[in-house]
């Protein structure tokens, strides 16, 4: 039983990606519903509460605080195994808050996302420094975009070429586990903006296989990490 | 009315490079425009307020600089001895580079104000504001800063994919709704030529931002494609549009620039 969280107030793209466009929060006695892509995956996002494609949320820090609060206080998740939550980039007030409000209950960790180039690199070790200055433990890293594979010459080419060593050379240096790299397939941006899920669509591509092993990491992680339920206030 | 010894008051056009999106390449965008810009004679600033993720300095390889003070304030850190590109960034002002910052809205307010105001930039053609992805604090702040000055307008940048333009629409709105000119829309990372063979792969999506372009009533700047060469030149703070005039996101760049020149040129007759 799985919840999806997006706390990117400014930028909601998880309906979207999960064919959820345009579906509304219905409220009940319980609190607001999640949208139920399947019976054992329910998702909430700003983006459901707002009714056009070309609506802006433009807030300051403390209202976008205040919904990622009702969010997480209103919604009816009912009982799940997995409260999977998608952040902003960066290391500001949606960050800080969704810590500070999960403080209550446990966080089995982070899981944190690069592509292979500096670039990226430099941002992410600001985001790991953010999980231990917060006290958050990380999952691992996982390197996206990594490498294509031309799909006429089979030849690979590095886009976003890991000048410094990639993901892998800054994990090891960090002391932080690499749990996978994804490779580019055009698929993938295609099934997301179609609303489907690339896994089905794509059983063979390599990025699938990644993806998988990069679950079964997180899975592993967080079974051998795993802590009593503490009572919510 | 600008204040008499507004450190704003020698620049010529301010323009802001926008995206709802992350990751989609506003830094790139800003650092090639100023260095297209540059090439075509103009002297140019850049001034950084992603906050959180501070690309700007690493793209001219000065992320080792410190930053200094005059009396009217900060001095830019310059490029290079030409002194024909100037940038400001919080980056310059970490003790170590992989320190967070980890500010909430009222902070990162209090500091893109001081950059608004106090960033001694002298005589410049054109300022670059660089932002992070969002319609938040760090706009929200930046555009009430910039309101006296008249800004020329925004560069809004997006991947093809719908996902991605589904972020910059709502973007749109904010430049709307906070009266900001929009200048155009790029749509970054359209398309791949694989150096081997030569074979096209559109592994973004082709076209969602003319599209948006289209439907949105603004300008189309036109289709930047994934440039290994480009993000190689990057990463090493290298100058691509000096280096690399035969590369395939050369034209693209030089284009969106031309653009921009030409506006200007415009507005002035």
């Amino acid at each position: 039983q799985v919840a999806l969280l997006d706390i990117d107030i400014c930028g909601p793209s998880i309906p979207k990606m999960m064919g959820l466009e345009g579906e509304q929060v219905h409220q009940s006695g319980s609190g607001w519903s999640p949208v139920y892509v399947e019976e054992n995956l329910g998702v909430m996002s700003v983006g459901f509460l707002l009714s056009s494609p070309d609506d802006a949320v433009i807030w300051r820090g403390p209202k976008k605080n205040g919904l990622i609060k009702q969010f997480l206080r209103d919604v009816d998740w009912g009982e799940i195994d997995y409260l999977i939550v998608d952040t902003p980039p960066g290391t500001s007030d949606e960050h800080l808050s969704i810590v500070q409000y999960l403080g209550a209950t446990h966080i089995d960790g982070a899981v944190i996302i690069t592509t292979p180039q500096e670039v990226s690199l430099q941002d992410v070790r600001k985001e790991i420094n953010f999980c231990r200055k917060v006290k958050l433990p990380i999952i691992g890293v996982v390197e996206n975009m990594s490498g294509f594979v031309c799909p006429k010459c089979k030849n690979e080419s590095q886009i976003f070429p890991p000048t410094t060593g990639g993901a892998e050379k800054m994990c090891q240096n960090l002391n932080v586990s690499l749990l996978g790299k994804v490779p580019l397939d055009p698929q993938i941006g295609k099934s997301c903006d179609k609303g489907r899920s690339f896994l089905s669509e794509a059983p063979e591509s390599p990025a699938t296989l990644s993806y998988r092993n990069i679950i079964q990491r997180i899975q592993e992680y967080c079974d051998q990490h795993h802590f009593h339920e503490e009572k919510i206030i | 009315f600008l204040p008499e010894r507004s450190n704003l008051a020698g620049v010529r056009h301010i323009l802001l490079v926008l995206s709802g999106k992350g990751g989609v390449g506003k830094s790139t965008i800003s650092t090639e425009l100023a260095l297209s810009l540059r090439h075509s004679g103009k002297k140019v600033g850049i001034l950084d307020v992603d906050l959180c993720g501070p690309s700007i300095p690493r793209m001219f390889r000065v992320q080792d600089n410190d930053v200094h003070q005059c009396d009217s304030g900060w001095v830019p850190v310059f490029v290079d001895q030409d002194k024909s590109i100037s940038l400001m960034s919080i980056g310059f002002l970490l003790e170590k580079p992989d320190d967070a910052v980890v500010w909430r809205g009222p902070k990162k307010n209090a500091l893109i104000k001081q950059f608004v105001a106090d960033v001694a930039w002298g005589d410049l053609d054109f300022l670059i504001v660089d932002t992070p992805p969002g319609t938040s604090d760090e706009h929200i702040s930046t555009v009430e800063a910039l309101r006296p000055y008249k800004p020329l307008g925004a560069i809004l940048v997006t991947t093809p994919q719908a996902v991605s333009v589904g972020d910059v629409r709502r973007e749109l709105t904010f430049c709307k709704k906070t009266g900001l000119r929009v200048l155009g829309i790029v749509e970054n990372m359209s398309g791949f030529v694989c150096p081997h063979c030569s074979e096209c792969t559109n592994i973004f999506s082709k076209g969602g931002g003319e599209e948006l372009a289209k439907h949105a009533g603004v300008p189309f700047l036109g289709c930047v494609p994934l440039d290994p060469q480009l993000s190689q030149s990057l990463e090493e703070g290298r100058d691509f549009i000096q280096e690399f005039p035969k590369s395939s996101a050369f034209p693209a760049l030089a284009h969106i620039a031309q653009r921009i020149l030409d506006g200007t040129a415009q507005q002035s007759s």
